[in-house]
């Protein structure tokens, strides 16, 4: 494996928690996915591609943006692999690699609506902030 | 003051590579006790025994230590050894300075070092060894078996066979378990039931089998060779000796709308019922939950209609004592409920269904009389979906299902999928599997027929979802070898699900004091070599109760089982092992502390008399230890505050004296 992409593949198991070792083939999220036709990579590749460290061809790919984060692969995985945490993990990645930070604490403020949740703006920081 | 003679083996160059033998036997001589002090080649050959046996001739000893190899390996070699030439066997002394020695030192300082150390612990240990003689305990000529399916029938058949008596307590109103249920058996597809009821007509007839149907062992007490068992006799209402199975109660119980159960609730029984044509006992039972008479007292049908007389409606439930010398569990397993696997709409579907309700729709004698149609609206699928591994091979932090592999369903499946294309070659048959195993005498070969010559479609991938349209059931599934999601307009799907022990497992093992996983499956003495025998002793074990198992297995574990029972059963008595603990009445103050923490239930406590000073006497309540139940765990030396608990070969002084010896 290419030393970049062992560090890349560290860096998306280390920010989704899974472990894709834990995967058995079964397909069971693929077969659950609703956005199947949508995606090139389909949640059983993901999980074995970010095991085989093949992760370039991954960020490239539309099927991030095409996930749906519905998570019906996370609740019906028998193994508890959780492949739409991987997805948003490499979304992540993609985003981070960009090298901007977009969205600083200061512009909170102006777009503070009281209806979003707290639980979003943690989340939008966690994914755009560096 | 002991005469003991120290022997030091080389195994060849498992010991001697690593350590100085001849530096062991000379630092070993000048031990006190020591009068003797060799080594030889291999300790635990003829020869070795040799020198050992003229030794102890020789010098007098009353004791020896061997440096050899773990105890576990030759203690009952070098044992019988001492006996033979004439000394008590628990005055031999085993230091192991292979295991716990050569073979993990790489240094010969170090390991000759350690050796002599441990040779000195093992001779201050003989030093205060005293001779111990076995107990006997009588053993009771007959055994229970716990469960009357495949597992328990060929037990007790074996059992009876060696001639002696065996009893089958079953919790159902007949033997015949799960088999009875299925309709052809893999993989040469002979017909469940007709090789299961001649056996159970077998039991049936056999003078030295008693069947307890409709009742459970509520109590077991005692240990090997003689346990005290209460059998709880439910009230059946029917009373099985006069009734003669004619089934003319059944045709007139007006209650018809009653689940049958033997049929997975797919069809209604009457309140009064039998399960099935051939059901040993063939004796009517009334269902308590149903019956009129019995919930209001209005109705009385039966009990009119019977030609024997055999209706109680006052029967009670009855309470048997009685005592076995074994005991074999073979408590068998259920499917696991579906209810938390919503994605497959088990519970929105009837046509959704596991394998052993499909086992009861294709069975002659099921509910639709063994013509394949869809229990919703009773008419003929076409296309039919067998999901595989539904709940097993789970992750074990999952909320749902089992961690292990069912291991029979990828046989049945092919079964239900090769006899459906054969039957109806109309259908459309597909399989999703994770994997396929099929290890066993022909059993690959039977898969594989299914693909090849009956056409069944075998697709690596899980089913993800089954949802209920119109009279269709959308099944979206993946195709992971042609990385493709698959939707298919299914009639029927049937479900594989995960097998699991019986719920009456767990408080049975408590009852037992038997040991099980945390499946609920009881654990075996050892997984590879004591394979039917519980660690608890004169327990045994036969079926799927161990562990998810076929018929043929099954078969296989129960008459091994039954082999074990018969060479306990065989024995007059049972030489028990004398290293078991005995308290000092003298010191024993009486406060329970070791009865409570003795895992046997081998501590009593008794009222005793004691000789006081000035001709007075008092009575003083002492711990007593059954020697015949007491299995030498030593929690009871641990936990006693006064000291008076103590375990015979290995008592506290002589633990420390081997302290001692290795701190010096």
């Amino acid at each position: 494996m290419h030393n970049s992409n062992k560090k890349l593949q560290q860096e998306i198991i280390r920010i989704s928690g899974v472990n894709p070792k834990k995967c058995m083939r079964c397909g069971k999220c693929t077969a659950t996915c609703p956005a199947f036709d949508e995606m090139e990579y389909h949640p059983h590749q993901f999980v074995a591609m970010v095991e085989d460290g093949d992760i370039e061809p991954l960020l490239k790919s539309e099927s991030l943006y095409r996930c749906l984060t519905c998570f019906a692969c996370v609740d019906r995985c028998p193994r508890n692999v959780e492949p739409a945490k991987l997805v948003e993990a490499v979304r992540l990645t993609v985003i981070r690699q960009k090298d901007a930070n977009h969205l600083k604490a200061d512009d909170i403020p102006a777009m503070l609506d009281e209806d979003i949740p707290q639980q979003a703006l943690v989340s939008a920081f966690r994914k755009y902030a560096k | 003051m002991q005469r003991i003679g120290v022997f030091v083996c080389w195994c060849g160059s498992n010991i001697a590579g690593t350590v100085d033998v001849q530096a062991v036997s000379d630092a070993l001589k000048n031990e006190p006790g020591v009068v003797f002090s060799a080594n030889y080649q291999y300790m635990c050959s003829q020869a070795g025994q040799n020198l050992i046996k003229e030794a102890i001739a020789e010098h007098r000893l009353t004791g020896i230590v061997v440096c050899s190899c773990s105890p576990r390996m030759h203690e009952a070699t070098f044992r019988k050894t001492a006996a033979a030439a004439g000394i008590n066997p628990y005055m031999v002394e085993i230091a192991n300075i292979r295991e716990q020695c050569s073979w993990v030192h790489k240094d010969m300082l170090t390991g000759t070092e350690k050796a002599i150390i441990l040779g000195k612990a093992a001779v201050a240990k003989v030093n205060l060894n005293t001779p111990l003689t076995p107990g006997e305990s009588p053993v009771t000529k007959r055994a229970l078996v716990i469960g009357g399916g495949i597992a328990g029938i060929q037990t007790a058949l074996d059992i009876a066979d060696a001639g002696f008596p065996v009893d089958i307590v079953e919790t159902k109103p007949t033997i015949g378990g799960k088999m009875a249920q299925l309709d052809k058996t893999f993989p040469t597809l002979d017909c469940a039931a007709c090789i299961l009821t001649p056996k159970m007509v077998d039991v049936a007839q056999n003078e030295n089998i008693r069947i307890f149907s409709y009742s459970e062992v509520t109590a077991v007490k005692g240990f090997v060779g003689n346990f005290d068992v209460t059998i709880k006799k439910k009230a059946r209402y029917v009373n099985e000796d006069v009734c003669t199975g004619c089934g003319a109660c059944v045709e007139k119980c007006p209650m018809k709308k009653v689940p049958n159960e033997f049929n997975l609730n797919m069809d209604n029984r009457t309140a009064i019922y039998i399960p099935f044509a051939q059901a040993v006992p063939k004796v009517a039972t009334i269902d308590p939950m149903h019956c009129n008479m019995l919930k209001n007292g209005k109705c009385g049908v039966c009990s009119k209609v019977c030609a024997a007389g055999a209706i109680d409606y006052k029967q009670q439930d009855q309470y048997i004592e009685e005592k076995y010398g074994a005991i074999v569990v073979a408590t068998g397993f259920n499917p696991i409920s579906m209810d938390k696997f919503d994605e497959y709409a088990y519970n929105q579907s009837k046509d959704v269904i596991t394998s052993l309700e499909f086992e009861r729709l294709t069975n002659a004698a099921g509910p639709t009389a063994g013509k394949l149609l869809r229990p919703s609206d009773h008419k003929h699928p076409h296309t039919i979906v067998f999901v595989q591994c539904v709940g097993s091979r789970c992750s074990a932090c999952a909320e749902k299902g089992k961690e292990y592999c069912s291991k029979i369903c990828c046989m049945y499946t092919a079964k239900h999928a090769m006899l459906t294309r054969d039957k109806y070659p109309d259908t459309e048959v597909y399989v999703f599997y994770i994997d396929v195993r099929t290890p066993g005498k022909n059993f690959d070969e039977f898969y594989r027929r299914a693909v090849e010559e009956y056409g069944v479609h075998y697709i690596k991938g899980m089913v993800g979802k089954v949802s209920p349209e119109g009279d269709k059931l959308k099944v979206q599934a993946s195709d992971l070898l042609n990385n493709k999601q698959l939707h298919i307009d299914a009639d029927l799907v049937v479900l594989a699900a995960a097998i699991e022990p019986d719920k009456s497992a767990r408080p049975l093992a408590t009852m037992l004091t038997a040991s099980m996983d945390t499946n609920d499956f009881f654990t075996e003495a050892h997984p590879k070599l004591r394979p039917v025998e519980s660690p608890t002793a004169g327990v045994f074990l036969s079926g799927a109760c161990q562990g998810p198992k076929d018929i043929p297995e099954t078969v296989s574990q129960a008459s091994a089982a039954a082999s074990k029972v018969i060479s306990l059963l065989v024995k007059d008595k049972l030489t028990g092992n004398p290293c078991v603990a005995s308290s000092d009445e003298l010191m024993c103050n009486g406060c329970s502390s070791c009865e409570r923490v003795c895992p046997y239930g081998a501590i009593t406590y008794v009222d005793k008399e004691f000789r006081m000073p000035n001709r007075t006497i008092a009575i003083r309540r002492v711990a007593q230890v059954n020697p015949a139940v007491c299995q030498g765990c030593g929690a009871c030396t641990v936990a006693c505050p006064s000291g008076a608990m103590d375990l015979k070969g290995f008592a506290n002084n002589q633990i420390v004296a081997e302290v001692d010896a290795i701190c010096k």
